[in-house]
């Protein structure tokens, strides 16, 4: 049976870990590279570096970093921001990321994920889609969260998975930051469209909204939060503990 | 000395840091020569089959590979450079693989549940074949260990040499031996502190 994952993401600016509340409000956490250690020692299942600089210095920055965490994490990285193109697939994979997440990239260039799927495979091509409910339509919102690109995300996600997308990301605007649960709504509409795993966030605040998660959509195979596993709020040893009890399949 | 054999399919940072970090520094090779000097191969791998055995083929490593399997040198297949070990796949045609190990290489989706997703991708725990004793590749794991796979084909008709398997639907095999031949079809170099024991176990065969 195979495990439903945990996985802690660190927004990554200028070689720091930061998190924003509803894509606004930036906090410094701690060094991406003693942060993915010590999830990694935790038991986290995956983890996912997300690049939120700007500049080109940041940028290069962000790949010592990456080089610095697969030299001494040994559990699958995903990597994204700024992902625009193939050239951006190969800098990340060749310092060590597993699967690369693309979002406003794949929205500007089309073609992205299926030259990319085609290159790399689809496993290693992840569309991450930031959506928010608009006129009862969840809509796709790009750069971070601040354009609506009035695409439709459901018509979306599917077009990105026939294109060769190998996983989901799916984070709910509507709830992220208010630590209220995960969207589950947005959620299943999404898995009741594609066959590929779909990644949850936006939204956790507590253990048992990972339970929820997974108990009310046995199709999410992963959840994904940030602040609350950099402040300690949740502990990934004591969330698989709980994960376990409900006979949840989990890694331990 | 460890030898990782590059014949140009893959990414081999991650798996050159992780024996780095069980103090085993491993040389990265595309030359016949190294591996008859090696004690210890690793066949590494992600693609497509029938790819993957060409460019063997064509640079030649795939004799090498088997002369060093001949003379006894502990060999290691991961992911695709598993299924290579057997004797043919049927991933987008028929395709020779090294014929170290008895079977051919299948497409999962037809034997697992409609709902199951492929690849079978993600942690999932080893079982090991009852009435054996375990593989010496697993001294120092515990049977329902997880390990992290991805992979839409895997390997069968190989009972005999099966050594592990993991549970999506049906029992797939994850590992396999023969003498001093070894393959896992999961990622020892991604599945942490149990991943890393398997190769320390490997390298001290």
């Amino acid at each position: 049976m195979i495990a439903k994952r945990i996985i802690p993401c660190l927004d990554v600016k200028d070689g720091r870990v930061v998190k924003g509340v509803n894509f606004r409000e930036l906090a410094d956490v701690n060094s991406p590279v003693e942060l993915a250690q010590y999830y990694s020692a935790c038991g986290a299942d995956e983890l996912v570096f997300y690049d939120i600089t700007a500049s080109a210095e940041g940028r290069s920055l962000f790949t010592d970093i990456l080089t610095q965490t697969a030299a001494c994490v040994f559990i699958p990285l995903t990597v994204g921001g700024g992902i625009q193109t193939l050239d951006d697939f190969d800098r990340v994979l060749k310092c060590g990321a597993d699967k690369v997440s693309v979002n406003s990239g794949a929205i500007r260039n089309p073609s992205l994920i299926r030259q990319a799927a085609q290159r790399y495979g689809n496993q290693c091509v992840v569309l991450s889609v930031d959506a928010k409910r608009v006129d009862g339509q969840f809509r796709v919102f790009a750069k971070g969260g601040r354009e609506d690109t009035g695409l439709d995300a459901i018509q979306w996600i599917q077009h990105g998975v026939q294109n060769g997308a190998g996983e989901i990301v799916l984070n709910s605007i509507d709830t992220d930051g208010v630590k209220g649960g995960f969207d589950l709504e947005m959620l299943k509409a999404v898995c009741d469209v594609v066959d590929v795993p779909v990644i949850a966030s936006g939204g956790a605040g507590c253990i048992e909204h990972f339970v929820t998660l997974f108990h009310t959509l046995p199709n999410v195979d992963a959840g994904l939060a940030a602040s609350i596993f950099h402040f300690g709020e949740v502990t990934i040893p004591a969330l698989k503990q709980a994960l376990a009890a409900q006979k949840i399949p989990t890694r331990l | 000395m460890l030898a990782i054999v590059d014949y140009g399919v893959g990414n081999l940072f991650s798996l050159a840091c992780s024996l780095k970090a069980i103090g085993v520094e491993a040389v990265l090779t595309g030359e016949a020569e190294v591996l008859t000097q090696a004690d210890h191969i690793i066949l590494p791998g992600v693609g497509a089959f029938g790819d993957a055995a060409n460019a063997l083929r064509r640079t030649g490593l795939d004799r090498a590979v088997l002369q060093a399997a001949e003379r006894g040198t502990s060999l290691l297949g991961i992911c695709l450079g598993m299924q290579l070990l057997f004797e043919y796949s049927t991933e987008y045609g028929t395709h020779k693989g090294l014929g170290l190990i008895s079977g051919c290489v299948q497409p999962i989706r037809p034997v697992v549940p409609a709902d199951y997703k492929v690849p079978h991708m993600g942690w999932n725990g080893l079982h090991f074949p009852k009435g054996r004793p375990a593989s010496p590749l697993f001294r120092l794991i515990q049977e329902g260990n997880c390990v992290y796979f991805v992979h839409s084909y895997y390997g069968t008709d190989c009972e005999a040499h099966t050594i592990a398997t993991a549970e999506y639907g049906p029992e797939l095999t994850a590992a396999v031996a023969r003498d001093n031949i070894y393959g896992v079809q999961f990622h020892p170099e991604k599945s942490g502190s149990v991943g890393l024991n398997i190769l320390r176990a490997f390298c001290e065969l």
